[in-house]
């Protein structure tokens, strides 16, 4: 510094001159490159279609021996070789590569977004339904019928067997981006041996909210070193609290988070929810700490198996890849045995929206073409391989689930009682999430109410929060609230 | 995303803002000034230039630009991803008005206090005191295991810190016989800045080790000789020697930790936002909940507070220079 004490006038004009000009400088590059994300057009759907040696790559939030593991090792081992052998078949020479990933779903959004934006990514992807209207907004990804042409989308037999409602969770305002992998529905998952010890029925449906409490009361009294009843709270589990923990009690509470072109704000409905959740960890009903640790939800799965926890809201994905004795992440052994599920019941008989007496949330995820792909055809290719009736049985084979075709769902159906309690009971009531762009802040916003209950606000004060955080997001006349 | 980074671009921003050789370019082509390499305006540019070019890359674009988005609305995803508007200073007068800011700041004041100035600082120089002494082999093992801290990658590190801290099982609750503890819920806090202190105190211990065989021997048994204690000695023959080496280590540690994001891998922030300091909070704005416009406003500011610290710490060491 002491050599600039007396900076000559000439060398602080030059300075600022340069400044000025860096600044004008980035300021005009960055109004040319701020935006646009990907809102350039897929390209010519049918470049490359001619290759007789391409590469394509599937990511998908799987990993062997991790998260989804039964998804990964059936990309693996019977997708990319099969594919492959087809093709060779054909005279080309096609490599696929999986790139598997295994971390939470946020961040796995999160790393999507940055490739989609960059131009780069796999060629395909599976992404959440609930992902499909913000990533269609924000251009990342792209129509199947701009990506892949019109007329080869519409030459696949495959949709006839795809029921329109399943065909929502890739659609976005009336266009497929991509093609739905199946859904699921949220139950009531219980211990037996958890229940049999402190002498409540294995063979347990609640009808009403205050009987699932009561059980829960049961069960602490009997076994005060189980947790009863660990219902997703907090922001540490992301969308796993809303989907599980808040919006199937919403539903159970008569309301929908977004009706007639209105989010539930401060109303009767979200304050009756969060006194549940006052409830269960106000009274050491559930572990408050456990919603609090950054890795809780994976923690309450394992406790769970170790006959640690009562009872827990999850899907089906919880049955299929988490206590699934051969690739689950928590495996039970004797999960046919000792699991239990019940429907979730509305508050009381009747009172769940639409009059119901149980309720339940649905989503699904759906595989998109990255608009980038060097190999458009080749990617639709093989998507609709990985969507045939044959593919699909393959993959289903080793732990069965709602899959989105007819024709498999009708063969597999029968084989697991589980997967068809859910299908025959449980899609039947279900709600899905709106599939609106403002529903990721709302989300955000229902975690952190649920949040302040797990650390000790009261209900009334959650919900009075909660419509705060909703203001900033949606359009006051947008809240319902009373 | 210059966010990662950002912890990196700020001390150094600090820094070259004074060793800033377009200056010297300057001055060397003024028309009064002594041209004593003979080089001339021109050339000596050009031997700059190549470094003007790297700040100007690596340093000042992304700076600049963090201040152009932080005028934005720009989001990761949606409407305002795709046709961001121009929002002026919307951005900075929302993070000024957000609770959420000042608790990050608070945090990360603590932090800072706690993990580097006093943590990292005291315990460095009193391993550097302790074992100077210490017979070679001993004082090497010492040195090494607390650089090993120093060393081993994040990741791992947080692994293993995840693991002792745990609620079910961890090893402090089994070491301490008292099981059930949620060290990581329940005193997060603590817990970072603990962790913080063990992570980096190497690098203040290795420095003091090296300040302290500055102090002339024959002054400190001269000390002794006269009967000193060894507070009196600390303060009265050691610290004037290797005061300037405190305040640069104080400097550098101090921006270091400002900006560090080691703490993410162990708590993400949480529970709640109880250990979301600056580099956290940041992140999670930006990447979590997408909020890149706000996010730079955000890491603008973070920007002026590292220069504020910066030119306080500097301001120390020149007036002991001229003192």
């Amino acid at each position: 510094m002491r050599g600039s004490i007396r900076p000559g006038a000439s060398s602080r004009r030059a300075r600022t001159f340069t400044l000025v000009t860096g600044l004008s400088m980035v300021s005009v590059l960055a109004a040319g490159c701020l935006g646009g994300g990907g809102e350039e057009s897929a390209g010519d759907p049918d470049r490359n279609a001619d290759a007789t040696e391409f590469t394509l790559t599937i990511t998908s939030n799987a990993i062997k021996g991790g998260k989804n593991s039964e998804g990964a090792t059936w990309i693996e081992d019977y997708v990319i070789p099969e594919f492959e052998r087809i093709q060779a078949e054909k005279g080309v020479t096609a490599n696929v590569e999986f790139a598997p990933v295994g971390v939470d779903d946020a961040d796995y959004k999160s790393s999507l977004g940055l490739d989609l934006e960059t131009g780069k990514g796999a060629d395909i992807i599976d992404i959440d339904g609930i992902w499909v209207g913000e990533f269609a907004e924000s251009g990342f990804i792209a129509p199947l019928d701009d990506v892949v042409g019109v007329e080869a989308v519409s030459a696949w037999d495959g949709w006839g067997q795809i029921q329109e409602s399943v065909q929502q969770n890739a659609s976005y305002n009336g266009e497929r981006y991509g093609v739905p992998t199946g859904t699921d529905g949220r139950v009531i998952f219980y211990n037996k041996d958890v229940f049999e010890a402190a002498g409540l029925p294995t063979d347990w449906q609640p009808t009403s909210w205050q009987e699932i409490l009561e059980a829960a009361e049961t069960i602490k009294a009997e076994s005060p070193d189980v947790i009863p009843l660990q219902l997703n709270a907090g922001t540490a589990m992301g969308e796993a609290t809303t989907m599980q923990g808040f919006l199937p009690l919403l539903a159970g509470a008569g309301a929908e988070i977004h009706a007639d072109d209105k989010w539930q704000g401060d109303t009767e409905a979200v304050r009756q929810v969060l006194e549940v959740y006052e409830t269960v960890y106000g009274t050491g009903l559930g572990d408050p700490t456990l919603q609090q640790e950054a890795k809780g939800r994976d923690r309450s799965f394992q406790l769970f198996a170790e006959g640690e926890v009562g009872m827990l809201l999850e899907s089906d994905y919880f049955w299929r890849s988490v206590v699934n004795p051969d690739q689950g992440v928590a495996p039970m052994e004797n999960r046919d045995e000792v699991v239990g599920y019940a429907k979730i019941p509305a508050v009381t008989p009747g009172a769940g929206v639409g009059g119901q007496d149980f309720v339940s949330m649905s989503g699904g995820s759906a595989r998109v073409i990255n608009p980038n792909t060097e190999y458009p055809q080749q990617a639709w290719e093989l998507l609709q391989f990985m969507n045939s009736a044959e593919a699909t049985k393959e993959q289903v084979a080793g732990s069965p689930r709602i899959t989105h075709r007819d024709d498999v769902n009708a063969e597999v159906l029968s084989g697991d009682p589980m997967l068809t309690f859910i299908a025959e009971e449980v899609v039947p009531l279900t709600l899905f999430r709106p599939g609106r762009l403002e529903y990721v802040d709302v989300s955000i916003a229902v975690q952190e109410a649920t949040y302040a209950v797990v650390e000790g606000a009261t209900a009334a004060e959650a919900a009075q929060q909660y419509q705060a955080a909703l203001e900033d997001v949606v359009d006051a006349g947008a809240i319902a609230t009373g | 995303m210059p966010v990662p980074s950002r912890r990196d671009d700020a001390p150094a921003t600090a820094v070259t803002g004074h060793a800033d050789p377009g200056e010297a370019a300057f001055s060397a082509g003024a028309p009064r000034a002594v041209d004593s390499v003979g080089l001339g305006r021109a050339r000596a540019l050009l031997f700059v230039a190549p470094a003007l070019l790297l700040i100007g890359v690596f340093l000042l674009f992304p700076a600049l630009w963090t201040l152009y988005i932080g005028a934005t609305n720009f989001e990761r995803t949606g409407p305002n991803h795709v046709n961001p508007q121009v929002t002026w200073f919307d951005n900075y007068v929302d993070v000024l008005t957000d609770p959420s800011f000042y608790n990050s700041l608070w945090l990360t004041l603590l932090f800072v206090l706690f993990s580097a100035v006093i943590g990292q600082n005291g315990l460095g120089f009193w391993l550097a005191w302790s074992t100077r002494r210490l017979h070679r082999r001993v004082r090497r093992v010492v040195e090494s295991l607390v650089l090993l801290a120093w060393i081993l990658p994040s990741s791992v590190v947080a692994f293993l810190w995840i693991a002792m801290l745990d609620q079910r099982g961890g090893t402090l609750d089994a070491l301490l016989g008292n099981p059930g503890t949620a060290w990581l819920v329940e005193y997060p806090m603590v817990a970072i800045i603990v962790f913080n202190t063990w992570r980096g105190t190497a690098f203040s211990m290795m420095l003091y080790s090296a300040a302290l065989s500055s102090v002339p021997p024959s002054q400190l048994e001269t000390a002794r000789l006269a009967g000193a204690t060894g507070g009196q000695t600390l303060r009265d023959v050691v610290f004037p020697h290797i005061r300037g080496h405190v305040l640069t280590n104080t400097l550098l540690i101090t921006l270091w930790t400002f900006n560090d994001f080691g703490p993410f891998l162990i708590t993400g922030g949480g529970p709640g936002d109880d250990t979301e300091i600056a580099a956290v909070y940041l992140y999670n704005t930006a990447i979590r909940d997408g909020d890149l416009g706000y996010s730079g406003a955000i890491s603008l500011l973070i920007l002026v507070a590292n220069v504020v610290l910066a030119l306080a710490y500097l301001r120390m060491l020149r007036r002991r220079d001229s003192s």
